[in-house]
């Protein structure tokens, strides 16, 4: 019962960052298409950030998060307007390679600035165990996924009540419907854009938090494929609720099977969700089949 | 295929040949002549980088059979190359198999291997296809880590020397024409296969299938053929780096390596041999000359030499991006554009004119 509770915690927590990562890929998915593989490079540079503000500046915590936030959505208006948008309607292929040379290069820069050795900064979620039962559970890990919720549930207000969020929308559906209503591409692309930077930036800090700040961080961009893949690719509350499966499964199997299949079990279930529901839990049934 | 004014074929075997102009054979034999007469000059560090070249070609060719020639994404190259090594690495370790056949059999089996992976490209297409593939090659990925009945896990598999007649083949030197030689019959084979019916249907698969299955291609079988095809080269790349290195583990064939093969065709050029093997020779080639470059700042800058392995990927991202932005049909059209501008040299009218 206890290794169960520590399992489901720890779990959800790690779900609900693939869920920010997940949602920040469904944001520019939905609005331009694109397939983004920097998705785990910007919470990578949402861990650093943190780190910098903090410990290496000296800011206090409240004031680190906003101006991480800040930084790294400006990196991504950035990305938008000198990579993506010349690429605008070339194949998928091209989109697919230039988000991993993008990811490429941020890794690169974050290694080169920041050293590939693990850092220690003082955490600002609280440390320390809660017990529960005969369950010790990290306090990190349980404060954490409240915090992924509401900045899901902003995300998912953002998207049905906003001026930008049902522009957005209405791009999805038809892009040339939505010109011609005179509607921004370009400003859409670049708020999709800063979106999924700040959802990522505060999937990165908790992660800084809870795992500490290390370069593999960025290895959680490619578990964000099997989250969407299950929530459906254009769907927020896919993505929440394919990242909590998908968390959970991995704590399951690595807490009860192990043999490292726990890394392996989120691609099974992304291959048995590609053959039978391709568009997902809560995806749009519309797919491009053969 | 490109028509030039001034030649004229009178026979239909000289217009469908291979390399039908004699400016075109003269540079493929100068060419020829280069790779020949290169080991004998080289020194060990540039015959073991023209060994790795050589090599990334059979695999960057295999890949862009798929990829550039088919449209289809993989992101699982490195998987189907890990088959081909743990494959003929094995068959030679337990069965005793002498190198040769061992590296035959590994290919048709990463061909098998192939089309399994390629099943879902019957259903799913672009995007999905490739998140597929990312899956396949996560999947082999732990495979190969953790079926250590099978492939010892993340310990080495270490070969005994590849020997023709008494001779070690893993030297540089000596293994130079082995890799030289896969590579020519890879990029024959594949030329070849284009003007062929099967490879007509791949083309014909990637720029409209739809139509394609109108006027009678079997979609599913061109596609499966396609994924075999591929991968048969793919484990043919794993093979030989394989008895090479004479060492196999998994390092060697993660998603890096997949993503690799990607930027190779990608900065070479979608859909053309020999932007394969320029591709395969810059990105090999590109860590080298950083390295290099390091080391000749590590004097009046120490520090830089730290930075290197940052720097290589930094840099690796930047060319993929920049070559998608400024060149994306890659070195295959740059090269193209040189050849127009000095084909009626010093006269410039046809410059820029001319495509593919």
């Amino acid at each position: 019962m206890a290794d169960f509770l520590q399992l489901t915690v720890s779990g959800l927590s790690t779900g609900m960052i693939y869920a920010l990562a997940a949602a920040g890929f469904v944001v520019i998915y939905k609005a331009s298409d694109v397939i983004n593989f920097t998705q785990g490079d910007l919470l990578l540079l949402g861990t650093y950030l943190i780190f910098f503000a903090v410990a290496q500046i000296g800011l206090p915590w409240s004031l680190g998060v906003l101006v991480t936030i800040l930084l790294a959505v400006a990196a991504a208006l950035a990305i938008e307007r000198l990579v993506l948008r010349p690429l605008i309607g070339e194949p998928i292929i091209s989109m697919i390679m230039v988000t991993i040379g993008l990811s490429s290069i941020l890794r690169g820069l974050v290694n080169a600035i920041w050293g590939p050795s693990p850092r220690a900064f003082e955490s600002f979620l609280p440390a320390g165990t809660v017990e529960i039962g005969p369950a010790l559970l990290s306090a990190g890990r349980l404060v954490s996924i409240p915090i992924a919720l509401a900045v899901l549930a902003a995300l998912w207000l953002f998207f049905r009540h906003t001026r930008d969020g049902i522009a957005m929308r209405a791009i999805a559906d038809d892009q040339q419907a939505a010109l011609s209503m005179g509607i921004s591409i370009p400003r859409v692309f670049g708020v999709a854009w800063g979106l999924a930077a700040a959802s990522a930036a505060i999937g990165g800090m908790m992660l800084g938090n809870i795992v500490g700040v290390t370069p593999n961080v960025a290895a959680i961009g490619l578990h964000v494929f099997p989250v969407v893949i299950l929530g459906g690719l254009d769907s927020i509350r896919g993505a929440v609720v394919g990242g909590a499966v998908i968390g959970l499964l991995e704590a399951y199997t690595g807490g009860y099977v192990g043999h490292g299949l726990n890394l392996v079990v989120p691609y099974v279930v992304l291959i048995l969700v590609l053959m039978v529901r391709p568009y997902g839990l809560f995806g749009k049934e519309i797919i491009e089949r053969v | 295929m490109s028509y030039e004014c001034g030649v004229f074929h009178t026979r239909y075997r000289s217009d469908m040949g291979l390399r039908p102009r004699p400016v075109q054979r003269v540079r493929l034999a100068l060419f020829a002549v280069a790779v020949l007469v290169f080991p004998f000059f080289a020194s060990p560090y540039w015959l073991d980088l023209a060994n790795q070249v050589a090599i990334a070609t059979v695999g960057a060719i295999g890949l862009n059979i798929l990829v550039g020639y088919t449209g289809q994404i993989s992101l699982g190259h490195g998987a189907f190359m890990a088959v081909g090594a743990y494959a003929a690495g094995l068959l030679t370790l337990n069965l005793g198999l002498p190198w040769g056949v061992s590296i035959v059999l590994a290919c048709f089996l990463t061909a098998a291997v192939g089309i399994f992976f390629g099943l879902p490209s019957l259903r799913l297409k672009g995007l999905y296809l490739a998140i597929a593939t990312l899956a396949a090659q996560e999947i082999v990925q732990w495979a190969m880590v953790n079926w250590t009945a099978l492939t010892g896990g993340t310990e080495a598999i270490v070969l005994p020397a590849p020997r023709l007649f008494g001779l070690r083949l893993n030297s540089a030197f000596n293994f130079y024409w082995i890799a030289v030689l896969a590579a020519a019959a890879t990029a024959l084979f594949t030329a070849n296969l284009f003007r062929s019916r099967a490879g007509r249907a791949f083309v014909a698969v990637r720029d409209q299938d739809i139509a394609a299955s109108v006027i009678g291609v079997d979609i599913f079988r061109t596609k499966l053929l396609a994924f075999a095809t591929s991968s048969f080269f793919a484990g043919l790349a794993g093979a030989l780096i394989a008895f090479y290195r004479s060492i196999v583990t998994w390092e060697r064939f993660t998603l890096e390596i997949s993503i690799v093969y990607l930027a190779m065709i990608i900065v070479g050029g979608l859909g053309t041999i020999r932007g394969s093997l320029f591709g395969a020779a810059l990105i090999t080639l590109l860590p080298a000359f950083i390295t290099n470059a390091g080391r000749a700042l590590q004097e009046t800058a120490p520090h830089v030499a730290g930075l290197l392995p940052y720097a290589q990927q930094a840099v690796f991202g930047l060319v993929i991006i920049l070559f998608l932005i400024f060149e994306p049909k890659g070195l295959s059209k740059l090269w193209g554009n040189v050849k127009d501008y000095f084909h009626v040299w010093p006269f410039a009218y046809r410059r820029g004119s001319h495509g593919e």
